[in-house]
């Protein structure tokens, strides 16, 4: 693998800490029956061995479909919930074995932005107190007398008109609001951003204007995004770097461009390849593996490897083992027994020039369809 | 259609297309003022091609989906002209009786929600028998016999052990199955997919899409593909009806119209999507955001948000007009637009 292509942005390797570092990170919820009585039946394991690392100004992104435990692991991560195993350190500082004082510190360094503008706005608030109310919390960043005049400068770098502080959220659009739920993160000048689901509740043609938001307020207050999606194409577009969950674990891992031209776990492939393809031009001529079945239970999940139950390469050796997340050879970690880099995505141009029906399809990669259909 | 239409089974008239909205204009008369959901818009499908309906949230794509099934409610909804063309006779004039034996039959829909759209408390394979009961006069029992066939031909992995589960009991992927199974009960010769994968996982949405092209290659059917995705657009599609503020801006082959859009909301609407084969560059967005349907801007509805804005945009709204073979697009400078 000599010809890696690495963006100009190579993986964390100096011995500095990380601004975030989460090891080995487990959320198992309990499955009870019986209503006074309650007798433990099992456990729901949605995070299930996490770890990865967040530097300073880098965008991680953390993709998977529903129910592959991404969301829970940014409440475990602001410690909102109790972790079953593992650690999370903030610039060095084990975040679970931190004191009240601490991690009100913590929650002000870390910013969330929520998925959905409608519910994560209070409608009985201003837009000047939303965008303020976290100085209520944590006074020390700025003092009273400044606030006002704050809020209008956060609301107009976010792209609203700051004569609007007085206004309430339902006289905002989808975008609009989102970029509110933008201010109100920025208010406290955290260092990182966790950006769960951010673009996925608007329509295209504003989906756009939010991530070039992100992106420009990232450049300008050096900022680090954990940026949780369930859409490939937007995490392709913002990350430097790309986790890939499947039921509560990550099974690939590596720089954008690793992850997306040279995937080498089957999961990552049938999602890479299940993406739909703008292009025209190249239908029929991508390899399409489309996958059996269903995300089984994370409350029961298969031995051994997780995903065996629907992978086309599966061996006995894959209901033994789960198969650790190291580089077998691929340039990059991967949790597969049998790891082998294979594009999936049908490449169009790629000099921002927008030529779908010009684009020189790749010769001899007709379309094929492997995988357990009948 | 004032005309009466001969034999009511003859297959074609002077049209000769299968189903044929003609300037279609649909209005919802809210405390709020009049929605005008759909103004004037015209498309047709043929036997065995996939439309593709292409529009943002509030664009009244699914309107005049709607106003072919007949479910939109009145009041607040009027359909106040046009007509809507199934095999050259106008739906909206016949008796209800008439309509109801082509909804259903003739003209299937799937919608977005399946757990939404399915009745919670009956079994799967009741509510697709009911389809034969209702229009076909089986019993009840024959009626499960051929919801278990169709569940096997959704590919319900063991549909005949399946039947009598509850809509609760599926996955969402195998729930839109269920949706397409009572769909294509009575083999109908139009089905309308109103968002049909968006509520989906990608793998489940490849999963669905790909059921969805073999069946139509099996039937031959025509198929209405109600979406926001230009992915699967692009996947897809035959043909393509781009709509803006409920009217439609552009029209085409998805080749030439992904190709080389001629009205700019189409251009805007490619440059702000992240690609999944690209990585990188700024994205482009349309400024400002999509117009409320009450208040419609003047001329054209798209000027606020256009780049290429002139005064004529916001006093005349352009009609959407041939601007080359096989392509039309409302836009005053569609040619300049395309570069031809």
């Amino acid at each position: 693998m000599s010809e890696l292509v690495h963006d100009g942005i190579s993986p964390a390797t100096s011995t500095d800490e990380p601004l975030l570092r989460v090891e080995g990170l487990a959320k198992h919820f309990p499955i009870t029956l019986g209503v006074v009585r309650q007798k433990l039946v099992g456990h729901v394991k949605a995070v299930d061995g996490v770890s990865f690392t967040l530097d300073r100004g880098e965008t991680v992104g953390l993709v998977g479909e529903s129910g592959c435990g991404k969301s829970t692991v940014t409440k475990v991560l602001l410690a909102l919930n109790k972790p079953t195993a593992g650690q999370v350190y903030f610039e060095g500082r084990d975040v679970f074995a931190m004191g009240k004082r601490e991690l009100r510190e913590l929650r002000r360094k870390i910013q969330i932005i929520f998925q959905d503008p409608y519910t994560s706005l209070n409608p009985r608030m201003t837009v000047g107190d939303i965008v303020g109310e976290p100085w209520e919390i944590h006074p020390e960043v700025l003092p009273r007398s400044g606030r006002q005049q704050a809020v209008r400068e956060l609301l107009d770098r976010v792209g609203l008109n700051p004569d609007f502080v007085n206004r309430y959220p339902h006289q905002f659009s989808g975008g609009q609001r989102q970029r509110i739920g933008i201010a109100r993160a920025l208010a406290l000048r955290p260092e990182v951003i966790v950006c769960d689901e951010p673009v996925s509740a608007l329509d295209v043609s504003v989906q756009a204007q939010v991530i070039n938001l992100l992106e420009d307020l990232q450049k300008e207050f050096g900022l680090a995004y954990l940026f949780i999606a369930h859409d490939l194409s937007v995490v392709r577009h913002i990350s430097d770097r790309v986790n890939v969950m499947y039921l509560g674990r990550i099974i690939e891992t590596g720089t954008n461009a690793q992850v997306y031209e040279q995937p080498s776990h089957p999961y990552t492939q049938a999602l890479l390849s299940a993406v739909p393809q703008h292009d025209p031009a190249v239908r029929g001529q991508k390899k399409r593996i489309v996958l059996q079945g269903d995300l089984p239970s994370p409350a029961d999940p298969p031995s051994g490897c997780h995903f065996r139950t629907r992978c086309w390469k599966a061996q006995d050796i894959c209901a033994v083992e789960y198969p650790p997340l190291v580089d077998r050879g691929q340039g990059h970690p991967s949790a597969c027994h049998f790891a082998e880099i294979e594009n999936v995505v049908a490449v169009g141009a790629d000099d921002g020039t927008s030529t779908y029906a010009k684009a020189d399809p790749t010769p001899g990669s007709g379309s094929q369809r492997i995988g357990t259909e009948s | 259609m004032t005309l009466t239409s001969p034999a009511p089974d003859a297959p074609t008239t002077a049209g000769g297309h299968l189903l044929e909205v003609d300037n279609l204009s649909v209005e919802f008369r809210t405390e709020y003022g009049v929605v005008h959901a759909v103004n004037q818009v015209n498309w047709h499908l043929d036997k065995g091609e996939t439309l593709a309906i292409l529009g943002e949230s509030g664009s009244g794509k699914s309107v005049s989906a709607q106003a072919i099934m007949g479910i939109i409610d009145t009041p607040p909804g009027y359909i106040t002209e046009g007509q809507i063309r199934y095999n050259g006779r106008d739906m909206l004039t016949m008796s209800d009786e008439e309509q109801r034996k082509l909804r259903g039959p003739d003209i299937a829909i799937v919608f977005q929600d399946a757990l939404s759209a399915l009745n919670p408390v009956f079994t799967v394979g009741a509510q697709i028998a009911e389809m034969f009961k209702v229009h076909r006069g089986m019993s009840k029992k024959d009626g499960m016999v051929r919801a278990a066939e169709l569940m096997d031909r959704v590919r319900i992995p063991n549909a005949k052990g399946r039947v009598k589960d509850y809509p609760h009991q599926f996955s969402g992927g195998m729930r839109q199955r269920v949706m397409m199974a009572m769909a294509l009960s009575l083999d109908p010769s139009v089905l309308i997919a109103d968002e049909p994968t968006t509520a989906l996982d990608v793998t489940v949405q490849a999963q669905i899409m790909d059921l969805l092209m073999e069946l139509q290659q099996e039937t031959g059917m025509g198929v209405v593909l109600i979406t926001h995705d230009l992915g699967v657009v692009g996947e897809v599609a035959d043909r393509i009806a781009v709509m803006y503020a409920g009217r439609i801006v552009e029209t085409g082959t998805v080749y030439d119209v992904f190709g080389d859009p001629a009205h700019p909301y189409t251009v805007g609407l490619m440059n702000s999507v992240p690609r999944v084969d690209q990585r990188g560059q700024r994205l482009s967005p349309i400024t400002g955001s999509p117009p409320n349907l009450a208040n419609i801007p003047s001329g054209c509805p798209f000027h606020p948000r256009c780049p290429r804005a002139q005064a004529i945009c916001s006093q005349e709204r352009p009609p959407l007009r041939p601007v080359v073979v096989g392509r039309h697009s409302a836009c005053h400078f569609s040619e300049e637009v395309l570069g031809v």
